[in-house]
C-alpha cells in the first residue's frame, strides 16, 4: 500500500513540476495546487498506513490509525486553500494590469518593463 | 506555568485584529498600532528579564504533557530575536507615518505589519517544528499582503514570483517535516532532539538535515538559493523593504541555527562542513552583487545576502566563539541594515531615483543624513567601535581556533568589499556635484530623519556597548550549543 502511495505521490510532484515550469500563470497555480496535494498525501503515507480503527478512544480498539498526520494534514489544506486563494486573486489583478499572463512576459529586465 | 513568553505572539496578533476594523481612520490606525508595539515590546523586556534570572521558559499549550501538546519555548535567542524584531518593526512604522502614503495606510497597512510580527515572533518562540511552519505561512501571508500592497505593476510582477518560490519552498518544508515524523515519531522540537541523539548517525538523517538546509535556505536566502531575492526586495516601498530586509530573512537563518545545532548534531562532519561551504559562497555571491549594480536598493540587499553567509559561518563552527560571534552578528545586522533601508529610503525619496549615477551633492543641503549614513555603513563593515566588529571579530577568532584559515580570511576580505559598496553609495550620492531634481519639504525630511538617525544612534550604542550584552549573548550560544539545557526545560515538569 505504501508503494503504491509513493508512486502516486511522485506522479502529482510530476505533474505539478511539469505544469509549474510552464508559461501560464494559471497553470502554475494549478501546479502549485497539485504539489500540495502531492504532500499531504506524502504526510499521511509517512505517519504509515496500518491501524484498522479510527483514532477514537473506545471499548474494545487497540489497533487504530495514528491520529497526527491526519491533524497536520488538516492544518496544511487549510493554508494550501487560503495561499491558492490568494495567488487567484492575485493572478487575476496582475493579467487586469499588465494585461498579460505569459510568464515570458513578466522578466523585469530593461526591455521588457 | 507562565504564558509571559506568549504575550510578544498575542499583543500584535490581537492589536491585528483590532485595526482591521477601522481601516480608514489613518489617525486611530497609527496611534493604535504604536500602542500595540510598546506593549508588544514591554513584554518582551518582562521577559528578556525573567529568561536572564531563570532561564530557559516553557509553556505546553493546554496543559498537555511537552512531547503530545505544543511547546512554546522561549530562550535567550528566541527572546534577544523578538526584541530586536520589534524594536525593527516601531522604527519601521515611525517611519511609515510620513513615508508609505495615505492610500496605503488605508487598505491594511499596519494589520499585515502585526500579522508578519506574530508570525515571526511565534516561529522566534515555538518549540514545535509543525507549528513552526504554521508561524512562517502567518509571516508568509502577511509578507504577500505587504509585498503586493499598493498594486504598482512591478510590485504586481514580482510578488508573482515571491509568492511562487515560498509555496514550493512551504511544501517542501511540509515534505521533510513528514520523513522526519516517519524517523522519529515526534514533532516536539526537544523530544526530536533526544531521539535523534538516539538513533545516532544515520543516512536518512543526513538526508533531511540538507533538507531542512534547502527549505529554511531558500528563505534564509543562502546561494544558490538567494535568486529570488533582488527582484522581490526591490520591488515593494522603502518601509516595507527595510521590515523584509531586518526581519524575513533572519527567520530561515534563525531556523537554520535551531535546527544545525538542536537537531543534527550526529553526523557534523558533513552537515555542518556542507553549511560552512555554502555560507562561503553565499558570502562571494553577495559580494559579487554588492559590487555590480548601480542601484542603491540592490547594493544594501546583496549586503543581506552577505550577512547571511557571515552569521551561518559563525555557526557552522560549532565553537563558542563562533556561536557568540554569529549571535552577535545577527542582531547587529537585524538593526543595521534596518537603519540603512530607512537613510537609503530618504536619499531615492530626496533624488527621485534609486540610480547612483543619476544622484550627487547631498552633503551640502543634508549633512546630518551623510553623516548617519557614513556612520551606518562603517558600522555594516565592522570598524570598531561600531556594532559590525565584535560579532565580526568572534565569529573569526572562532574560525581560526577550530583552524579553518581560508574560510576565516575570505570572511575579512569580504568586510573590505562590504565597505566599498556601502562607500560606493556615500561617493556617489553625497559627494560631487549637486544633481538634485526633487525637492522634500523640511518637514517631511525631519519626520523621514528622525527615525533613521535614532535608530543608526541605537546601532552605536550596541556596538560600544557590547561588553554589557556579552552576558546576554554567552547565555543565548550556551543553550544553542548544549542542547540538552533546551530539552531540559521542556521535560522539566515530567520527568
Amino acid at each position: 500500500m505504501e508503494i503504491l502511495m509513493s508512486i502516486l505521490i511522485g506522479f502529482l510532484f510530476m505533474a505539478a513540476i511539469y505544469l509549474i515550469l510552464s508559461r501560464s500563470l494559471l497553470r502554475i497555480i494549478i501546479g502549485t495546487g497539485l504539489l500540495s496535494h502531492g504532500t499531504h498525501l506524502l504526510l499521511l503515507t509517512m505517519g504509515g498506513l496500518s491501524g484498522k480503527a479510527a483514532p477514537v478512544l473506545a471499548e474494545g480498539i487497540t489497533d487504530y490509525v495514528d491520529p497526527l498526520p491526519q491533524a497536520l494534514i488538516l492544518t496544511a489544506i487549510v493554508i494550501s486553500f487560503g495561499v491558492t486563494a490568494f495567488s487567484l486573486v492575485l493572478a487575476y489583478r496582475t493579467y487586469k494590469e499588465l494585461g498579460t499572463d505569459n510568464m515570458d512576459l513578466m522578466k523585469g529586465t530593461e526591455d521588457n518593463d | 506555568m507562565i504564558n509571559l513568553l506568549l504575550f510578544p505572539v498575542l499583543i500584535p496578533f490581537l492589536f491585528a485584529a483590532i485595526l482591521l476594523f477601522f481601516p480608514k481612520k489613518v489617525k486611530a490606525q497609527r496611534i493604535t498600532v504604536m500602542i500595540g508595539l510598546l506593549l508588544a515590546l514591554a513584554s518582551a523586556i518582562v521577559l528578556l528579564i525573567k529568561v536572564k534570572t531563570d532561564g530557559v521558559q516553557t509553556v505546553t499549550l493546554g496543559s498537555w504533557a511537552p512531547p503530545f501538546g505544543i511547546t512554546m519555548v522561549s530562550d535567550m535567542i528566541s527572546v534577544l530575536l523578538v526584541l530586536s524584531s520589534l524594536l525593527i518593526a516601531i522604527f519601521v512604522v515611525w517611519y511609515s507615518y510620513t513615508s508609505i502614503g495615505e492610500d496605503r495606510e488605508k487598505a491594511f497597512y499596519y494589520p499585515a505589519i502585526m500579522f508578519m510580527l506574530t508570525g515571526v515572533n511565534g516561529a522566534f518562540t515555538t518549540g514545535d517544528i509543525f507549528n513552526m511552519f504554521v508561524f512562517f505561512e502567518v509571516l508568509l501571508m502577511s509578507s504577500y499582503v505587504l509585498i503586493v500592497l499598493g498594486g504598482e505593476k512591478v510590485q504586481l510582477r514580482e510578488s508573482i514570483k515571491y509568492i511562487l518560490v515560498n509555496i514550493v519552498s512551504s511544501s517542501l518544508f511540509v515534505i521533510t517535516v513528514g520523513y522526519l515524523y516517519s524517523v522519529v515519531g515526534t514533532l516536539n522540537m526537544a523530544d526530536i532532539s533526544i531521539k535523534l541523539e538516539e538513533i545516532g548517525q544515520s543516512g536518512i538523517v543526513t538526508v533531511i538535515a540538507v533538507l531542512f538546509l534547502i527549505v529554511f535556505g531558500i528563505k534564509g536566502a543562502i546561494f544558490p538559493l538567494f535568486f529570488w531575492l533582488p527582484g522581490s526586495y526591490s520591488a515593494p516601498p522603502v518601509p516595507v523593504l527595510a521590515l523584509f530586509g531586518a526581519l524575513l530573512t533572519k527567520v530561515g537563518v534563525y531556523a537554520i541555527m535551531r535546527t544545525y545545532s538542536l537537531f543534527f548534531t550526529t553526523d557534523v562532519g558533513f552537515t555542518h562542513e556542507l553549511l560552512m561551504v555554502i555560507s562561503i559562497i553565499t558570502i562571494v555571491a553577495g559580494c559579487i552583487g554588492a559590487l555590480a549594480y548601480f542601484d542603491v536598493k540592490q547594493i544594501i540587499i546583496y549586503n543581506i545576502v552577505i550577512a547571511v553567509g557571515v552569521i551561518l559561518f559563525g555557526a557552522s563552527i560549532m565553537n563558542d566563539s563562533g556561536m557568540l560571534g554569529s549571535i552577535f552578528y545577527l542582531i547587529h545586522d537585524i538593526l543595521i541594515k534596518g537603519a540603512l533601508f530607512l537613510l537609503i529610503g530618504i536619499v531615492i525619496k530626496i533624488t527621485g531615483t534609486s540610480d547612483l549615477r543619476k544622484m550627487g551633492g547631498l552633503m551640502r543641503r543634508y549633512p546630518v543624513l551623510g553623516w548617519s549614513y557614513l556612520v551606518a555603513a562603517f558600522g555594516l563593515a565592522g570598524i570598531p567601535p561600531l556594532s559590525g566588529f565584535v560579532g565580526k571579530l568572534l565569529v573569526i577568532q572562532g574560525g581560526f581556533e577550530e583552524g579553518h584559515i581560508w574560510q576565516s580570511v575570505f570572511i575579512l576580505a569580504s568586510s573590505l568589499i562590504v565597505l566599498l559598496s556601502a562607500i560606493r553609495i556615500f561617493i556617489y550620492a553625497f559627494w560631487g556635484a549637486e544633481k538634485v531634481v526633487h525637492t522634500i519639504s523640511p518637514k517631511t525630511y525631519r519626520h523621514l530623519l528622525a527615525p533613521a538617525v535614532t535608530l543608526v544612534a541605537l546601532t552605536v550604542l550596541y556596538g560600544v556597548g557590547s561588553e554589557y550584552l556579552v552576558p546576554f549573548m554567552s547565555d543565548a550560544a550556551t543553550v544553542l550549543l548544549d542542547p540538552s539545557v533546551y530539552t531540559d526545560a521542556v521535560f522539566r515538569g515530567v520527568k
